[in-house]
């Protein structure tokens, strides 16, 4: 490696933090609202619902780049105080991810049996349980494969984060580009290097997961065709 | 500071400017894809040597990385390495294409596979050239069925093309962008920015949600 390729590499490198931060904390949130968005659609009162699809609708129809911007540059204007970039970044990746959760969750929880509900009521389990013991192990296992895409997609999105500089590895690599203007290739490469090898931890964590709960419930995992057959709208 | 009606009806010219820029990007972008992908899917299909594994690769590598980088890749790496300079505009056609391409290649795929095989058994019995299997009989019983998930992600490429900004194409969100820096007024435009987003992906949502009622899910 030449002088210029070790600066460039240390200098991405130094953005790797920021956009494994906003991986993770946009994947936590994300779960949280896509688990309680999810359930509210399903829930018996119309007002919860209403405001989960209002939610979900709204997440998902505007742009994830007009909602970084609108809450990095208008939210200060109108409450008077400035988010740190890193955190209103994280916060608009959970919101927008969640959003697309929501689906998700709901669709696993719907999928399974209904004679799986009746079997729970029938052995007079408590609501509580019916769901936590009976309904969710069940649910969760179909939720990996599209989670799995959902947190790869969050992970892309988090490019996005160059806009308000948020210090991560695009922007790392924007400020590079002019100075070493020769070396361009090296410095995209590095970039998707470390894109690359986050996105395949997160596959592979995902998949022992999928793997665990499956085992739990005495199935074995989806194959790789069915959970790509999923995948087709995202 | 509070919602500025005056500023909000003088950012709608602007604004509905970029969005006609958005949606042309969008319908290029998906022609592109649309096409591209379907070749992605019948060259990994063929399993041609290293072709195939080629395309494969490519396929994985885009899919699972930045479109924004890719962005970049284009207009500043490719571009100069080819020695041409098209726009702005042009590059995200080429760069959202590619990268939607690599998403509807899957969708083909999967469109493919579930034609069943008494089709293909029945088409080599009546000894139809190669061709005239997939135009006249798979092909036509495929693409019927990932219609909806092609229009999906026709929406998904509409809502990311704002990320163009960072290469200077004049879309709705640079528009507003505009607008604010003019008027030091940010709230007006970037929120009418985010309602005309709505306004055209959720009807749109609604239609493909009826083609997949009426062609049925994959």
């Amino acid at each position: 490696m030449s002088e210029a390729q070790s600066t460039i590499w240390s200098s991405i490198l130094n953005g790797l933090s920021a956009t494994i931060w906003a991986t993770l904390g946009g994947i936590a949130l994300t779960i949280v609202l896509a688990f309680v968005a999810g359930l509210a659609m399903l829930s018996p009162s119309r007002t919860v619902r209403f405001i989960s699809r209002v939610y979900v609708e709204g997440f998902r129809g505007t742009s994830e780049v007009v909602q970084l911007f609108w809450l990095f540059f208008v939210l200060p204007a109108l409450v008077g105080f400035k988010l740190i970039p890193l955190f209103a970044g994280i916060l608009v990746l959970g919101l927008n991810h969640g959003a697309y959760g929501a689906e998700i969750v709901r669709g696993a929880v719907q999928s399974v049996p209904t004679a799986q509900r009746e079997g729970a009521v029938a052995l007079s389990l408590s609501p509580t349980q019916r769901m936590f013991r009976v309904i969710m192990p069940q649910a969760v296992v179909e939720m990996y494969p599209p989670f799995n895409n959902l947190f790869i997609q969050l992970l892309k999105s988090t490019a996005l984060l160059s806009f308000i500089s948020a210090g991560e590895i695009t922007e790392k690599g924007e400020l590079l580009r002019p100075v070493f203007g020769s070396d361009l290739v090296f410095i995209y490469g590095v970039e998707l290097f470390w894109y690359l090898v986050v996105a395949v931890v997160i596959t592979i964590v995902m998949r022992f997961l999928e793997r665990v709960g499956a085992r739990r419930l005495g199935r074995r995992p989806a194959t790789r065709t069915r959970a790509l057959a999923r995948v087709g709208v995202t | 500071m509070n919602w500025d009606w005056e500023n909000a009806r003088d950012s709608i010219p602007l604004l509905l400017e970029g969005l006609l820029v958005t949606v042309e990007l969008t319908v290029l972008g998906s022609a592109l894809a649309y096409v591209l992908g379907l070749v992605f899917a019948l060259i990994r299909r063929a399993r041609i040597p290293v072709l195939s594994q080629a395309v494969f690769l490519f396929v994985e590598l885009v899919r699972s990385t930045p479109l924004l980088i890719q962005v970049f890749i284009v207009f500043y790496l490719l571009w100069p390495a080819l020695d041409i300079k098209p726009s702005a505009f042009l590059t995200g056609v080429v760069a959202l294409g590619v990268h939607y391409a690599t998403y509807t290649s899957e969708v083909y795929r999967a469109g493919i596979e579930a034609v069943p095989k008494g089709q293909w058994e029945a088409a080599t019995a009546l000894s139809l050239p190669r061709t005239r299997v997939w135009t006249g009989v798979i092909l036509p019983q495929a693409v019927p069925r990932v219609l909806p998930a092609l229009g999906n992600y026709m929406i998904s490429m509409f809502k990311e093309t704002p990320l163009l900004l960072a290469i200077g194409v004049l879309d709705v969100l640079n528009r507003a962008k505009e607008q604010g820096a003019e008027t030091f007024r940010v709230i007006e435009p970037y929120t009418l920015a985010g309602l005309l987003f709505l306004l055209v992906s959720y009807p749109a949502s609604i239609l493909v949600r009826r083609l997949e009622r009426r062609v049925g899910h994959l």
